[in-house]
């Protein structure tokens, strides 16, 4: 059990890796989620993660599965689960994507809105755009929005 | 091209223009003190010019367009503009990105594996289009925000101020659910109620029904627009599905009136 850990902690190191490598250049990749002190019989207490391990009906079968501890990235966090049976990784699957988009400048310069909660009438003013599901032109006549273009043309 | 009037009212610094494309109002606001040059008339004329351009190219409704002749076989992807392949291969990781619940191939009701990429192409074109507006604002301060149907692209200007953007009450218009300080990025609605359903539920082929509206901000507005969708198209389990979207906010209107919303850190 001990060598499946190491080969999970090895293999997650290579996911992780794989999927954090820097499209931009002159950053770091955080390392945490490495595995790097993994090696408990267990696999529940090293670094890599939280994993739970099921013992299938025979002694010798044992399937389990592995989440990586989130990495950040300049594109978000990125996160990946392996599942291991009897030390052969079955399945890998990346669980949280960072959100890339090629205009990194972009994303360097969002700061995540919160939203604020109260229910408005739409003569509020203070608002400038509104964001809603798809209209008919129709619609479009007498929405807010309409009204705000009209007022700003 | 519509002419903007000079408003006298301390409004002076904010204009729109709106124009009809892709059977859609879309309004181009912007503002700071460069907003009334004679320069930006002639950059927002080209962000009109390009989305007319995208709209002949990706029109379900003009036979001629490529992606018509694309979904009758008339065109291969080797054969068809780089564009189209750009959106064929956004498309592809969209699919992935949502677990299968964006899918552009499962997208025409009783037409399973007919490629479709409404979804994403209006979007998608907006901030392809933008992008002289973009290099205007680096230079000259400007903050400006494109309306598509309900999808807003934003950038603010030299001052920083956000971009307010109100979430409108997919039950009731006249309501804005939540306002949305948006920053360079967007925010993206999508839903059920005012066009009645029309976002399938990959899996099934049938009208997704469980969400009445999502909205989703971050900084790529087609991204946003692509997660608005699949959260539709999943139905209520989206309430969990959109912790992982890292770096984004937004709010989900579930069919049982229940109100969503969350703000995830990047």
């Amino acid at each position: 059990m001990r060598r499946i850990v190491i080969a999970i902690g090895s293999t997650l190191t290579g996911l992780v890796l794989l999927f954090s490598w820097p499209t931009s250049l002159n950053r770091t990749v955080a390392s945490t989620g490495t595995g790097s002190t993994a090696g408990t019989s267990t696999g529940t207490s090293s670094s890599a993660g939280t994993g739970t391990a099921a013992p299938a009906p025979t002694v010798e079968s044992v399937t389990a599965t592995y989440t990586g501890a989130a990495v950040s990235t300049r594109y978000g966090d990125v996160q990946v689960q392996i599942t291991v049976t009897d030390g052969v990784i079955t399945a890998a699957d990346a669980i949280a994507y960072p959100n890339r988009d090629h205009q990194s400048q972009q994303i360097s310069s969002w700061a995540v809105p919160a939203l604020n909660d109260e229910v408005l009438a739409t003569q509020n003013a203070s608002i400038q755009m509104v964001s809603h599901a798809t209209y008919t032109s129709k619609a479009y006549a007498s929405s807010l929005q309409d009204a705000l273009d009209q007022a700003s043309l | 091209m519509t002419s903007p009037t000079v408003a006298d009212d301390g409004t002076a610094d904010h204009r729109a223009w709106v124009e009809q494309i892709m059977g859609m109002p879309m309004s181009i606001h912007v503002r700071g003190p460069g907003a009334r040059s004679t320069g930006t008339d002639a950059v927002v004329a080209q962000v009109f010019d390009e989305l007319r351009a995208a709209d002949a190219m990706f029109s379900r409704w003009k036979p001629s367009s490529q992606l018509s002749r694309l979904q009758r076989g008339e065109l291969t992807p080797a054969e068809a503009d780089p564009l189209v392949r750009e959106v064929l291969r956004l498309c592809g990781a969209a699919r992935i990105r949502t677990d299968g619940w964006f899918d552009a191939w499962n997208a025409v009701p009783g037409r399973p594996g007919v490629f479709d990429p409404t979804g994403l192409v209006k979007t998608w074109a907006v901030a392809r289009a933008a992008r002289p507006l973009r290099e205007l604002a680096a230079r000259a301060g400007i903050g400006y925000a494109v309306g598509a149907g309900g999808d807003v692209l934003t950038r603010p200007g030299a001052d920083g101020a956000p971009w307010m953007v109100g979430i409108e009450d997919p039950r009731e218009r006249s309501r804005v659910l939540a306002t949305l300080p948006a920053g360079d990025g967007g925010v993206a609605t999508s839903g059920i109620a005012i066009r009645g359903a029309h976002i399938l539920d990959p899996r099934t082929g049938e009208p997704a029904v469980g969400v009445l509206s999502a909205t989703v901000a971050g900084p790529s507005l087609m991204w946003a627009d692509v997660f608005a969708t699949a959260a539709v198209a999943m139905g209520s389990v989206a309430v969990e599905w959109v912790a992982g979207l890292h770096g984004t906010s937004g709010l989900i209107v579930l069919a049982d009136d229940t109100v969503h919303r969350w703000s995830n850190p990047v």
